[in-house]
């Protein structure tokens, strides 16, 4: 089986764009990506496209309305927030599997403001704030106690993390925010459930992301292997029974697993990775993917954020790009983006931001309920 | 216990979640299954096991009304007409089950709360209606006293 490469991959900046539709956000991606490889719509064998808002509505096709109607299979993917990387690993397969080629994988998601989840059922009454709380903070912020009651992880650890991705995203001129923001902001800030404030929750944005994949020999015929990226591994799980998962999510379990298959597949280690894009949600979320993706002992994870083990210039960066916290979390383009992210990375092209020497690097997403999607990029000498 | 609880504050009350089972005599409780194979208890009915796959051999159960605060949140912010602030809770319950619910007569305070604080459910009248005016019973858990 071919190895996979990357030969084109682009993100819109992200930000607020109720004037336009999901379609066009994805279009417009999706041409940047075939800039980036120098290819057109018409080279593309399939789509793979990602989307949560709008999955029952097409949108792969509608976004080949936009920008060429080739007729080429499209396959729509809803993931939860791995619904990007499922579409960008559904691409991969097929090229693996040897029935395409080249194709296009997207990811677009257009947003409203303010709380995700905590809907209730149609029958009775709702429950939310009856029976607990739903909400995404509400859900992450319990996952991020149970790390401190086993572990002692401290709020101020929490808030740490948010304070790192925020600064970072003020080297990103794609990330939705480019501000700094010290710690007594981020502490200070709406508390919104214990222990995430407002500064400690993934942004809601409107994105777009896409990759143009293809095999080794179709790299090589089109003497795109230069400034080719390396798929080394990909990996999806879906979470496996735990005693408390059907009333506690559970994002560890599956992100352990699959990260122990990823490492496997690509042959690696968590030393060899020399950045990390992974799913910060909420801060809580961030502290517990250092341990579950090996990055360190979970136990030392509170300490890591303290001593900027995972800032830009510490041992092991997590999330320069700014992360879902500041650079934005369109949930079906998060997968691509973060791909995106590590690709910038892997062919010196990140400017400031820049992980120097950058060879081996992980994306992490977590779809609530719950799907985890784990890929291992190499630079290609 | 069958005859030894007064059943007029439930009387005409909807369960708030399948779960909550309000016989016509006797208290109030949670029902959960287990699974005759691996013998893993689970929160409802359910008709097969989620840890083993087994089809056959779920088993209802009344699950205890003790156990242990495993984790919570304080909400803050929440949708426009529920108050704030409130714990959301999970705790487990003595005997196997998990479940999640307000905790109440408690500060809502990270100082106040303890994990795996002993915890009780109590149940109560809903303090909401549906459209059609019915009223629930509902659970909550609170500080075991």
């Amino acid at each position: 089986m071919s190895d996979v490469y990357v030969i084109g991959i682009d993100m819109i900046k992200f930000g607020r764009f109720p004037e336009t539709s999901v379609p066009k956000l994805g279009a417009t991606a999706a041409h940047l990506a075939l800039d980036d490889a120098g290819l057109t719509i018409n080279d593309m064998q399939a789509l793979y496209s990602g989307n949560l808002g709008q999955a029952g509505a097409m949108v792969g096709q509608r976004i080949l309305a936009e920008i060429g109607q080739t007729g080429v299979p499209v396959v729509n993917c809803a993931n939860a927030c791995a619904t990007g990387a499922t579409a960008f690993r559904e691409g991969w397969m097929s090229i693996k599997a040897g029935v395409y080629d080249m194709v296009l994988c997207v990811g677009t998601e257009q947003m409203g403001k303010g709380l995700l989840g905590g809907g209730g059922g149609g029958k009775g009454i709702p429950t939310e704030g009856l029976l607990g709380s739903g909400t995404m903070p509400a859900v992450f912020a319990e996952a991020g106690m149970e790390h401190q009651r086993k572990y002692g992880t401290t709020f101020e650890q929490f808030a740490k993390v948010s304070v790192k991705n925020h600064h970072h995203s003020t080297l990103n001129p794609k990330a939705m925010y480019q501000i700094e923001t010290p710690l007594e902001t981020v502490m200070g800030a709406e508390m919104i459930s214990y222990p995430n404030t407002k500064l400690m929750c993934s942004v809601n944005v409107d994105g777009a992301a896409a990759a143009v994949i293809c095999s080794e020999e179709k790299a090589r015929q089109l003497g795109k292997l230069d400034r080719a990226v390396r798929v080394k591994a990909s990996v999806l799980t879906s979470d496996p029974y735990q005693e408390r998962n059907l009333q506690m999510p559970d994002v560890n379990t599956c992100t352990q697993r699959a990260a122990k298959s990823a490492y496997e597949m690509a042959g690696v280690g968590p030393d060899d990775i020399d950045l990390v894009e992974l799913h910060d949600c909420f801060a809580t979320a961030e502290i517990l993917h250092y341990g579950n993706l090996g990055l360190g002992k979970p136990e030392d994870a509170g300490r890591m954020v303290d001593e900027g083990e995972t800032a830009l210039g510490g041992r092991i960066p997590v999330n320069v790009s700014g992360g879902l916290l500041s650079k934005g979390h369109p949930l079906g383009a998060t997968g691509i983006a973060n791909i995106y992210e590590i690709s910038t990375h892997l062919r010196g092209e990140a400017g400031e931001r820049q992980v120097e020497g950058a060879r081996f690097g992980m994306t992490h997403v977590i779809g609530l309920g719950s799907a985890c999607a784990i890929h291992i990029l190499e630079k290609v000498d | 216990m069958p005859g030894n609880a007064d059943n007029s504050e439930t009387a005409g009350l909807l369960p708030v979640v399948p779960f909550l089972k309000i016989p016509d005599e006797g208290s109030p409780y949670l029902e959960g299954s287990r699974c005759s194979e691996c013998n893993t208890t689970f929160l409802g009915e359910r008709s097969n096991c989620a840890k083993c796959g087994s089809r056959d051999g779920l088993e209802s159960l009344p699950l205890a009304n003790q156990g242990e605060l495993y984790v919570y949140s304080i909400v803050c912010r929440s949708f426009p007409g529920i108050e704030v602030p409130y714990v959301s809770a999970i705790v487990d319950l003595e005997g196997g089950g998990t479940v999640k619910g307000n905790l109440i007569n408690i500060d809502p305070k990270p100082e106040k709360i303890k994990m795996g604080m002993p915890v009780e459910v109590i149940y109560k009248k809903a303090p909401r209606k549906d459209a059609e005016g019915n009223e629930y019973l509902t659970y909550y858990f609170q500080p075991k006293s």
